[in-house]
């Protein structure tokens, strides 16, 4: 990703990418021709001897937290990629660090910026749903789609797996549009073809308002050609279908304020889309680093997506993860299970026993 | 250059506007003949040119049109590479060395090279380009194409990185080992065509979004107008209709009243809608005083 990344600072007005910093002599190398940027492999001496107004954080999450840590000490404006950290605890301490030293941060949950969503946010806002009992998030894509593999995103260590990986957008996006659930009532990790990570997340958590919402992960589904998000939301008066391309509405009542008719309502990304200063694989890649260099220049510190709300998501997956680990109820094997192991084994009798009459 | 080009999003599942209608289509076109058959209508509504990505699939096409070349005489393809899904996905699941060792055919040097360790530092990158570009050209053997495309994805980020030289060494390569012009798909337009005229290459053929409604317009629609009436360049309009968001007619009428755009790319799965936006393009050509885009459009069969 820090490719993309350097490619987007370099094309963004506002912003002069004055050095680059990465551990592998090739990128390093390779990347050091083609700009005027100065390039470093040690981010502690790139800190030293640059004057900087602010850094982009896009290593793996393992590395995070020094780095991080090194550039609030400097003062210095911070955008970091998700995952934000691995313990939950570091982010906390990370993101009181940044609120005390009272610099501009950032993480890039870049669905924040997807204009779908951004839509649906104001339209939850604006009330249209009346009370929300329900919202599904679910993340599907074809990342882990054999046993082995080669990279990151296939070892605990250095913060793989589906839940930190694809989950963490799900959940952010729920906490962006409705606010972060209060409990996790039942949880399921499980691999389709990692063997040290999971592959899908289920989870159904609750709002102490009595709402509540699912998660639904699979990042082992060949099926979607990229990763594809998806949030439905059921309210008293309506319901709201999203994913990147479309926002489908079903008003029980019209909005004529907002112009939704009664029935279905359906907006395309054509039209909810902001047109960025330069493109490269989504408007949101971009929109979230202008919006960054913006509260930087102004000294904002209000960014859509800040480490206290990365937190919150990390606080949701700390919670899934230990709720996976609880004991299920199980089903309770009385008579049923008894009558149910004769229907294999008789028919008849388990049957005439079921119905309690004989056939 | 032609004047309608036909695409091939449709047949891959890309739609910007709806996964739904992506995923029916992704269902529809998994037939190859499906695929077939559509070209077919195309070629008949007096179409020439399929512009095309590097998609696998898209191999088993060029295969029926080796095997039937008396059926469509004078057609051509438009290679677009590479199909960058098929290199981000093997990047992410065997990282960069494994992914190139993949993709590059197993008889190639470089191929053969990686997998006996050789690590990719030592590389000469022009060659590598090469060997890529060959590998992505192989299933074309034999086949007309007379434009050789970069997919945007790559030419926008080779924009944004700066690294101008990779565009020499792709129109370079294509000009001399496939007798190609070079083309460039971009979501950037008026920041490309300054880059590309910065490093001498006149006259570029660039293939971008133009549409009414500034769909994927980076740096704004007045600047891509302004850009397309005053500037020396071969447009290639694509996304013309945003994917649906605008009525066919206004969208054909708004890229052919701009009179310096070469070419149309579209793509569609049914006859009638191929047949529609031809005789639309025909129309609004003929307004504004352009010549009928298809020499021989609807032949009359006779028996």
């Amino acid at each position: 990703m820090g490719i993309s990344h350097q490619a987007i600072l370099n094309s963004t007005s506002g912003i002069e990418l004055v050095a680059t910093c990465d551990s592998t002599p090739l990128v390093a190398s390779v990347m050091g021709r083609y700009t005027k940027a100065r390039s470093y492999s040690d981010y502690a001496e790139m800190l030293a001897k640059e004057p900087l107004d602010a850094v982009v954080i896009a290593t793996p999450p393992k590395a995070h937290v020094p780095m991080v840590e090194a550039a609030i000490a400097k003062g210095l404006a911070i955008f970091c990629e998700k995952p934000f950290v691995l313990e939950t605890a570091d982010g906390i301490a990370l993101a009181k660090a940044a609120e005390t030293a009272g610099i501009v941060n950032q993480v890039g949950y870049h669905y924040r910026f997807v204009g779908s969503f951004v839509h649906v946010k104001s339209l939850v806002d604006a009330g249209i749903l009346g009370r929300i009992h329900h919202v599904t998030a679910e993340a599907y894509g074809p990342v882990v789609l054999r046993p082995k593999t080669g990279s990151w995103r296939g070892s605990k260590q250095t913060g793989g797996g589906a839940l930190y990986d694809y989950a963490t957008h799900a959940l952010d996006l729920l906490n962006y549009c409705v606010g972060r659930p209060d409990t996790v009532l039942s949880a399921s990790l499980g691999s389709v073809f990692s063997e040290e990570v999971d592959d899908e997340v289920y989870a159904l958590m609750g709002y102490d308002d009595g709402m509540t919402a699912t998660l639904q992960v699979n990042w082992s589904d060949e099926s979607y050609r990229k990763m594809s998000t998806k949030l439905t939301l059921y309210g008293t008066k309506g319901k709201i279908i999203a994913d990147r391309q479309e926002v489908q509405v079903y008003m029980r009542e019209p909005r004529p304020d907002l112009g939704l008719n009664q029935g279905w309502n359906v907006r395309y990304t054509t039209e909810l889309t902001e047109p960025v200063d330069y493109y490269l694989r989504g408007e949101e890649y971009s929109a979230q680093i202008e919006h960054f260099a913006r509260h930087v220049a102004a000294g904002d510190k209000a960014t859509r997506s800040t480490f206290a709300t990365a937190v919150e998501a990390d606080m949701t997956v700390d919670a899934i993860r230990a709720a996976a680990t609880r004991d299920a109820i199980r089903i309770d094997d009385g008579e049923m299970v008894a009558a149910s192991t004769q229907t294999r084994a008789r028919p008849r009798t388990g049957l005439a026993r079921l119905f309690g009459k004989s056939q | 250059m032609e004047r309608i080009l036909f695409g091939d999003n449709q047949f891959f599942g890309v739609n910007h506007m709806s996964e739904e209608k992506a995923r029916a289509q992704a269902m529809r076109f998994q037939d190859i003949r499906e695929i077939i058959k559509t070209l077919d209508n195309a070629y008949d509504a007096g179409i020439r040119v399929f512009m095309c990505t590097t998609h696998e699939r898209v191999g088993e096409v060029c295969d029926h049109f080796r095997a039937n070349p008396d059926r469509y005489p004078g057609f051509q393809f438009y290679p677009c590479m590479p199909y960058a899904h098929k290199y981000a996905n093997a990047v992410t699941e065997y990282g960069m060395t494994g992914a190139l060792s993949k993709l590059l055919p197993g008889e190639s040097k470089i191929g053969s090279l990686l997998k006996g360790g050789l690590s990719l530092a030592r590389m000469d990158m022009e060659s590598l380009a090469g060997m890529l570009i060959d590998a992505e050209m192989q299933m074309f053997n034999g086949l007309s194409t007379p434009i050789i495309f970069i997919q945007n994805v790559v030419t926008d980020l080779i924009l944004g990185l700066g690294a101008y030289d990779a565009f020499r060494m792709f129109a370079d390569h294509v000009k001399a080992k496939y007798n190609a012009e070079p083309g460039f798909i971009t979501m950037n337009l008026p920041r490309l065509l300054d880059v590309l005229e910065g490093i001498g290459i006149e006259n570029p053929i660039i293939c971008a979004n133009i549409n009414k409604i500034a769909f994927r317009t980076a740096g704004g629609l007045d600047n891509y107008e302004k850009t397309i009436a005053e500037r020396k360049f071969r447009p290639i309009a694509m996304s013309i209709f945003a994917s649906g968001a605008i009525p066919a007619t206004e969208a054909v009428e708004y890229v052919c009243e701009q009179k310096n755009i070469e070419a149309l790319l579209f793509g569609a799965s049914s006859a009638g809608n191929i047949r529609n936006t031809v005789d639309l393009i025909n129309k609004y050509d003929a307004q504004f005083g352009r010549g009928s885009a298809l020499a021989a459009v609807s032949p009359q069969v006779s028996v």
